[in-house]
């Protein structure tokens, strides 16, 4: 390993340090801050928000975006709440099936896998640019969404017991060891992002998709089943995120998620990951989930305006990308005295 | 010698890089209507030093004059307020603008603020005429070939009314006749009282157009010369610090059995022109063919089908009487193929991963266990060809920007190697690479075949064919148009081989 002078390293690190000393600030500044309570309720916004970017992440890494997110998670929750509240309408037969909980769920994420894959398609087959081709399937999910439940909410998730399928807001407001599930969840996602990501050959061929993908055709990578897969992923990721909220309403919105995509896209660009491609991570990402998370906590404990919050946010990103171009810049430049 | 004219001199200049000293004390001066050939290895300080004298880099140390006035340059803003022009090695133009308007970049000709486009077609068809190169300044730039955008290039230089005009590897994308053309340009400019620096790979052009050769290495100048005074053999010597005098390549041993064979492959562009007629080819185990064109000749288009990445081509591909058809890269390399590719920056390697992530990328599934990527697995894999291909790195883990062209080649080369192939496509292995490293790559090339893998070297460099292959496939729009062996024929041979069937089948 290169001896990285410390000043390189903390400016290396600087999404943690910076997130320390925000939660530093908001505990001096409020006691109400660190309290039990209010870090709960923090963490459980920051999981929803951190899911998501935890797919977008792939999907960024390997030169693509995903739009589609906020509205896929609206669908899945439609899904599960139509599934839940009023079953699977078979005209032809004259019958209403109930599914188990673990079913609707399974559906739902189907939901979201089945997005994805369309976006995968139409990015890596029929080569629309991402930003277009995700566009497109954030107005379709939204409509279909709507479409499904006509533009009501599914309320009263909570099943029946004699049609075998109960229990689905626990995926909301259930605890283990006293931590909510939707915790567990965004630990989970987070951790096999990161395996993923860094220790599995998939990862690694995400990467160098990202970084130049001519040379990882050459080298072999099947590039189009990569980019695919990432949107996938992602598409994954959203429909999980739309369940955790319907199951913490109990109810289903065909609104749910909207404007989130922008909220993951923030996180990874917060966390570092390069919107061109074949840099940043996983871990990056969920620090900067955090720093999005804290930053909009603290800033509503010390009462700060919601309209000021806006602004504070639209900054926060802003200075994230240019301290990472500083970055950039100044590795580069340590590296073009060996090329010379 | 009588004190010459100097415009521009470069007194003392170091530049210390976290880590590194890129150039120590460097004096370097440049005499007006002088060229001034700068030379070196990859990584001792040509560019660097290039760099400084068109204020893209600034000195830690030393400082610049020019006409004897010290002078500081922040940017390459003030380079041109002091009419100091570089040419890049990698082109600069944008392809979606036309020729007149990239030469007039920054500087367009304008009637009280709006573009005077007449005006600006004007003064590119003037220049353009006194390059003999007449190209419609209308044409987007993106549709011309490679050597006519080298042309824009300098045109684009010369429309500055420079006085001081750095070339790095100019010549490096131009054909013969272009580059007859370019040394009329800068003997006309020379003429004017322009200095020019000049860097290039080709020693041999480098001697005919230069007035002196400097040399650098590891970021000092360690020899200056009048170039009449000297030889190709004088500068290897000097540039590498040992005796000249390549060491001799090791014996062709026996060739074995058949390993690739190529029928009646045809490969048409999106626009109807052939770009593959009808080629054949065989090739053995133990074997290095060479194959020899101009730029245009089809020589990368077959690697290319060869590869997979071409499934509309006709005809057929047999690994070891494997027919390949249908397969995609993947399966090809899974098969026992694999290529290097020859632009490096743009195919060969990944930018923004590490070298040990660029070395392992192709072979990646062998050091996985189970769903996991072993580390450990990757380190010991990559580090066995960093010595065996003695590749010069600080750490495995750092960027493959850390390292010189020279080494991201044997990188690609190694991450070649790591899918364990029997059949090694090389294009344009050596392109863009110092003395050193090419005779260290050719070498490479002789042992691996001596140890039973098939090798085909596709090069524009008669004299890469010549010094690695046992046989010689000559190649002219798309077609092959000859077939030599190594030894005994002579370089009007090929050459005429490579030219004149492009002239019948024009």
């Amino acid at each position: 390993m290169i001896s990285v002078s410390p000043a390189a390293l903390l400016f290396r690190l600087r999404a943690l340090i910076v997130l320390i000393a925000l939660v530093a600030a908001f505990a001096a500044m409020s006691p109400a801050f660190l309290t039990g309570g209010n870090l709960t309720i923090l963490v459980k916004h920051v999981a929803i928000n951190a899911i998501l970017a935890v797919g977008m992440t792939f999907v960024i890494l390997a030169g693509g975006i995903d739009l589609s997110v906020g509205s896929v998670a609206g669908l899945a929750a439609i899904i599960a709440g139509g599934l839940i509240h009023s079953g699977l309408v078979l005209r032809s037969f004259g019958v209403v099936v109930y599914f188990h909980t673990w079913l609707v769920i399974v559906a739902a994420i189907l939901g979201g896998v089945l997005v994805g894959a369309i976006n995968g398609l139409l990015v890596s087959q029929l080569r629309v640019a991402p930003f277009i081709a995700t566009l497109g399937s954030l107005y379709v999910a939204r409509g279909t969404a709507l479409l499904i439940s006509n533009g009501a909410t599914f309320p009263n998730l909570d099943g029946k017991p004699e049609l075998g399928n109960t229990g689905f807001p626990a995926l909301g407001a259930g605890a283990l060891l006293g931590i909510p599930a939707p915790i567990w969840l965004m630990l989970l996602f987070a951790a096999a992002g990161m395996f993923l990501a860094e220790r599995t050959p998939f990862g690694r061929r995400v990467y160098a998709v990202g970084g130049n993908q001519r040379a990882a055709e050459l080298s072999g990578v099947r590039v189009k089943r990569i980019q695919c897969a990432t949107y996938i992923i992602s598409g994954g990721c959203a429909a999980t995120v739309g369940l955790i909220i319907a199951a913490q309403l109990d109810a289903a919105h065909p609104a749910t998620g909207e404007t989130f995509e922008l909220n993951a896209i923030a996180a990874v660009v917060l966390g570092g990951t390069s919107l061109m491609g074949g840099r940043g991570g996983v871990g990056g990402t969920i620090i900067g989930a955090f720093v999005i998370g804290v930053l909009a906590d603290g800033l509503i404990l010390m009462g700060v305006s919601e309209f000021w919050q806006i602004v504070i946010k639209g900054l926060v990103i802003v200075l994230a990308v240019v301290l990472d171009q500083m970055q950039q810049r100044y590795s580069r430049r340590a590296g073009a005295a060996w090329r010379s | 010698m009588t004190p010459p004219d100097v415009v521009l001199e470069a007194r003392g200049v170091s530049l210390r890089y976290p880590g590194t000293l890129a150039l120590d004390n460097v004096t370097f001066r440049l005499p007006r209507g002088k060229v001034s050939a700068l030379i070196g290895e990859n990584g001792a300080g040509k560019s660097t030093l290039v760099k400084i004298l068109a204020g893209i880099a600034q000195p830690t140390a030393g400082s610049l004059y020019l006409d004897g006035r010290k002078i500081a340059m922040r940017s390459v803003r003030d380079a041109d307020a002091h009419r100091i022009g570089i040419i890049h090695q990698e082109l600069n133009l944008c392809p979606n603008l036309s020729v007149a308007e990239n030469i007039c970049l920054a500087r367009e000709l304008t009637v009280r603020g709006v573009l005077d486009k007449r005006r600006q077609d004007d003064l590119a068809r003037r220049l353009l005429a006194r390059l003999e190169h007449p190209i419609d300044p209308r044409t987007p730039v993106g549709d011309l070939p490679l050597g006519q955008q080298q042309i824009v290039e300098i045109v684009k230089a010369l429309a500055r009314d420079v006085r001081v005009l750095m070339m790095d590897e100019p010549t490096s994308a131009l054909s013969a006749a272009e580059i007859a053309v370019l040394f009329r340009i800068i003997r006309d400019l020379t003429a004017r009282g322009v200095a020019i620096v000049y860097i290039s790979h080709r020693l041999q052009e480098l001697l005919e157009i230069a007035d002196s050769v400097s040399v650098l290495r590891d970021g000092r100048m360690v020899a200056e010369a009048d170039s009449g005074a000297v030889d190709i053999r004088w500068i290897v010597e000097r540039m590498t610090g040992r005796p000249a005098g390549a060491a001799p390549l090791p014996q062709a041993g026996r060739t074995g059995p058949e390993l690739l064979r190529v029928e009646r492959l045809s490969l048409t562009a999106a626009n109807g022109r052939p770009l593959l007629r009808d080629v054949a080819l065989h090739l053995r185990s133990g074997e290095v063919l060479g194959v020899y064109g101009l730029m245009g000749a089809g020589r990368t288009e077959l690697l290319e089908c060869l590869m997979g990445l071409h499934p509309e081509a006709a005809g057929s591909v047999w690994l070891d009487s494997k027919n390949l058809a249908g397969l995609d890269t993947a399966a090809r390399i899974a098969a026992g193929l694999a290529m290097v590719p020859e632009d490096r920056q743009a195919s060969g390697i990944v930018q923004s991963l590490s070298v040990l992530a660029n070395m392992t990328l192709a072979g990646l599934d062998r050091f996985a266990r189970g769903p996991w990527l072993s580390p450990s697995a990757e380190m010991r894999a990559a580090a066995a060809k960093v010595s065996e291909l003695r590749i010069k790195t600080s750490g495995l883990r750092h960027n493959i920007g850390s390292l010189s062209g020279g080494n991201q080649q044997k990188v690609a080369l190694a991450r070649c190697l790591l899918t364990e192939p029997r059949v090694l496509l090389l294009d344009e292995p050596t392109r863009g690479v110092d003395v050193g490293a090419k005779s260290e790559i050719h070498s490479i090339v002789r042992h691996l075949a001596s140890a039973g893998m098939a090798i085909m070297v596709v090069s524009s460099e008669l004299e890469e064919v010549r010094c690695t292959a046992d046989r010689i496939l000559v190649m002219s729009r798309g077609a092959v148009t000859g077939e030599f062996p190594a030894t005994g024929t002579a370089d009007d041979a090929l050459a005429s081989a490579a030219s004149i069937a492009a002239k019948e089948t024009a």
